[in-house]
């Protein structure tokens, strides 16, 4: 049995990369391109990033994306971590129905999610920056539930018995022994909730207020009226901004290697 | 025991990994209707000749002779033997019917046949009624078991059983010796088995093959190996031991530690140094005067079976075993029959004492 | 102990103000008409020709990204999974990372590509190739969901294959089995698990999508997703678009059971 993968599954690996990143690839290459054309090269040129700073629409939409993904992956990690210490303690039976409430804004559609909340917020309420955070930390509490969860059943009572018993009281214990033991768990609980945030389009469309814009939502409309260059730029930017973002995880994941092989 | 012709021939097989050496030359003969273990130390080589064999793991040079063909390219689903793994690697995705059947499916068997060889396969293991479960609801001697059944209702003219009773508790391990040894006698075939369990190697073999380092230490019959061990790392490596510098004075005459003691052994030359191994319960314990040494007891253990006590004598401790226990502190004789004491060449050169020391 | 289990009140409160009390409104408004009456007419509508037929298209893109994905994934992730040691981390990272970029964003390098003046035309001109008019048709859809989606299914897929003991491809090659018995008898069934989050992971989004039909299929073709949209930023039909989406939700459990029960049907009767 050949464990090593052939020329031909090579061939094949290399064809699917080429398809997955040729589109991006052609994206950046446009942002500098001088010519509005897509095809036809007109010289280097960085004015599309310089009209994109200056333009008042677009700053406006990454501060609100920003503000918006680190708040709400911000609570999303703060009311995802607690619930999961305290469900740990629950009966079987209610712990299970709240994990399958957690399950629900997960499966479903994003834009039944996006409606149902939208419609809460227009009947109670109004819409704007508060209806969006609150659909993003609902979207972002699952994935946080769903990466500290099993790390604090691995932690057991155990550890936090042995702790007890050597005369800590329960909050030391807490913070002296279950944290850390989790913290893995919830650092990436928390990049998911920022990511899956920061992704987001459909529930942020139904959601937001008039007038507001995140990025995702702005591509979007921009998308629709046609070729923008600026967009190109725009996206640009956020790809290289994931690629460090990815890049400094892997490097602090790579440094605990008995982390990963868990 | 019927042992007859050559069945396998390993020669001059090396295989390395990352630039270790694993194996290093390495020549075995396994006769048919052998049992046969290859006994060491983790890392001895040990499993790495047995996936060698499988057909897993292809030697950097060497061949492999199975039946006077030559086999040292053939992929494992070709090879006439079976494994048992380690961990089992029972199917999980299938019952215990369909894991026993597989085999058998692939071979192109009847239905009829394959549920005949099923019944059979499932009675010889205990564990007939079991068909339908799925193996991961089952417990470890259990699991232990439909592996032994999977590969032999393939009729190999080999089992190959690598560490089978690892991760069983020591209750079921010594029953499941037996079971093993009562499933090699009803099906005649040749057992090739590995552990680093010296006690389940010298229960089961024919033969023991002891291996340390990517070399063969000593091959021989439970009873060679343990009452004639030929170097330092057999003897400590088998069963608990006293192994002391010695002088060979002339045949049959040794002195160890200033004392002159009468044995069995010739051929060595004379005031020759030598390594002596006595077990430690060859060792006679007496009033003081009656032995050839004198000491006085340092540590009393009870054991069970026998008293295990240390006694220091001309300034070595030695290990003694007796069912008469003598309190710490006591003045004892020590002696030994010339018949149990082993005389052992001294390890050639400074690389083979390095392996003695390692263990 | 009971102090621990208050710690799970904020969250709990949470999920009954914002996910079930949501979903319970989207009910009553699908439950009723303009006026407030109670109503089923909403969950009728669904039987109008034009609703029919959107859902027809969702479920037939939806289905056709699903298969592709598939196709495309499974041999990937098979490939990817027989990768060990140094490099294998960052080819596998370079395959999951598109789904860390902003989904508008690989949108939106699509219709850049697929558009008639694009650089697909641009290159089948050069090579004298008939140009294709992709854009705006299901072809596009079709193609940028499959883009969109493709690492949602190569990732369980590869997770599933790499938990596979390698004793037990050693271990069906002991017992007789080649490389292709070996692959459908031990490696299909065990990466099933894997396979079924994959069709889930792809096949959801995929039925719900409105925005890549927006920006790829122009208004031409209108998927359920659209259709629902629509009624709410458009026609301001509150209560048609919420029994509408309730229909939708109620397709896709019913889709999640069956899966499930495949799953657990393959692993009681495979041989």
């Amino acid at each position: 049995m050949s464990k090593k993968p052939s020329l031909l599954e090579k061939c094949y690996v290399g064809l699917i990369f080429f398809l997955l990143y040729a589109p991006i690839l052609i994206l950046i290459v446009c942002s500098f391109n001088a010519s509005k054309s897509r095809v036809v090269w007109g010289g280097f040129t960085f004015d599309w990033y310089i009209a994109l700073f200056q333009n008042e629409e677009v700053l406006s939409a990454i501060r609100t994306s920003l503000m918006l993904t680190f708040s709400a992956a911000l609570i999303a990690t703060l009311l995802g971590t607690f619930a999961c210490i305290g469900m740990s303690v629950f009966k079987k039976n209610s712990r299970q129905t709240m994990m399958t409430i957690t399950n629900i804004p997960m499966l479903n559609a994003d834009i039944v999610t996006g409606i149902a909340i939208m419609l809460l917020f227009v009947r109670f309420w109004n819409l704007g920056f508060m209806s969006m955070l609150v659909a993003h930390v609902t979207l972002g509490v699952p994935y946080v539930i769903l990466n500290v969860m099993p790390k604090l059943n691995q932690t057991s009572r155990i550890t936090y018995e042995a702790a007890m018993d050597l005369g800590a009281s329960p909050v030391y214990a807490f913070w002296k022994v279950v944290l850390p033991d989790i913290m893995p768990g919830i650092f990436s609980g928390f990049l998911l909730a920022f990511t899956i945030s920061l992704d987001d389009f459909v529930i942020t469309y139904f959601t937001k207020g008039a007038g507001m814009n995140t990025i995702s939502t702005m591509i979007y409309q921009q998308a629709r009226r046609g070729i923008n260059p600026e967009m190109y730029a725009l996206s640009t930017i956020l790809f290289l901004l994931i690629l460090v973002v990815l890049w400094i995880v892997n490097r602090s994941t790579a440094s605990r290697p008995q982390e990963q092989s868990n | 025991m019927h042992l007859s012709k050559n069945l396998i021939d390993l020669v001059d097989i090396t295989k390395s990994w990352d630039g270790t050496c694993v194996l290093d030359e390495l020549n075995l003969s396994i006769k048919e209707n052998e049992f046969l273990t290859l006994l060491g130390p983790s890392g001895c080589g040990k499993s790495t000749t047995l996936r060698i064999l499988g057909g897993f793991v292809t030697p950097d040079k060497g061949r492999v002779i199975f039946d006077g063909e030559d086999i040292t390219s053939l992929p494992p689903n070709k090879r006439n033997l079976n494994t048992v793994f380690q961990k089992y690697a029972l199917f999980p995705h299938m019952t215990v019917e369909e894991n026993i059947a597989f085999g058998l499916k692939i071979s192109g068997k009847s239905d009829a046949y394959i549920k005949d060889k099923i019944q059979y396969a499932l009675k010889l293991v205990n564990l007939d009624g079991y068909e339908k479960r799925k193996p991961t609801l089952l417990s470890g001697g259990q699991q232990q078991r439909i592996a032994i059944a999977r590969a032999i209702v393939n009729e190999p003219k080999v089992l190959l059983l690598d560490e089978p009773l690892g991760a069983l508790d020591l209750k079921l391990r010594q029953d499941m010796q037996y079971e093993l040894i009562r499933l090699k006698n009803e099906l005649g075939i040749t057992f090739i088995y590995v552990t680093h369990d010296q006690e389940e190697a010298l229960t089961m073999s024919d033969t023991v093959v002891v291996m340390n380092q990517g070399y063969i230490q000593q091959m021989g019959t439970p009873e060679q190996i343990y009452n004639e061990p030929e170097n330092a790392f057999v003897a400590d490596f088998i069963g608990d031991s006293n192994i002391i510098d010695a002088t060979m004075i002339q045949d049959e005459l040794v002195e160890i530690l200033g004392v002159k003691f009468p044995c069995v052994d010739s051929g060595f030359g004379n005031n020759k140094p030598v390594d002596v191994v006595i077990r430690p319960e060859d060792l006679i314990l007496g009033t003081p005067g009656t032995g050839r040494m004198d000491g006085t007891v340092t540590h009393v253990i009870f054991k069970g079976v026998h008293y295990e006590m240390e006694v220091m004598a001309n300034g070595f401790e030695w290990l003694v075993q007796s069912t008469k226990a003598f309190p710490v502190g006591t003045e004892v004789s020590l002696d030994v029959d010339p018949y149990n004491i082993q005389i052992m060449n001294k390890p050639a050169s400074e690389d083979e004492k390095a392996v003695a020391i390692d263990e | 102990m009971n102090k621990r289990k208050l710690l799970a009140g904020p969250y709990m409160v949470w999920a009954a103000g914002f996910i079930i009390l949501p979903l319970l409104i989207v009910l009553y408004y699908g439950l009723t008409n303009a006026d407030g009456g109670f109503s089923f007419a909403n969950f009728i509508a669904i039987t109008d020709p034009m609703h029919l037929k959107a859902l027809g298209e969702s479920l037939l893109i939806a289905f056709g990204s699903t298969v592709i994905s598939l196709v495309v994934a499974y041999p990937l992730a098979y490939i990817l999974s027989k990768m060990q040691g140094g490099k294998s981390g960052i080819i596998i990272m370079m395959f999951i990372l598109p789904m860390w970029i902003n989904f508008m964003l690989r949108v939106l390098a699509l219709q850049m590509i697929l558009s008639n003046n694009g650089l697909l035309n641009a290159l089948l001109g050069f090579l004298h190739l008939p140009l294709q008019h992709i854009m705006y048709s299901k072809t596009a859809i079709l193609i940028g969901m499959t883009y969109d989606y493709l690492p949602f299914m190569i990732l369980p897929i590869y997770n599933a294959m790499c938990k596979i003991d390698r004793d037990l491809l050693d271990a069906a090659a002991d017992l007789g089995a080649g490389r292709l018995q070996s692959f459908r008898r031990i490696i299909i069934p065990l990466s099933l698990p894997g396979v079924i989050s994959g069709i889930i992971m792809v096949f959801i989004p995929s039925i719900s999508e409105f925005a890549i039909a927006d920006i790829l299929g122009g208004s031409k073709i209108l998927l359920i997703g659209n259709v629902i949209e629509q009624e709410f930023s458009l026609s301001s039909n509150w209560n048609l678009g919420s029994g509408l989406s309730i229909v939708l939700m109620i397709f896709i459990f019913i889709s999640m059971a069956i899966m499930n029960r495949t799953e657990t049907d393959e692993e009681g009767t495979s041989v």
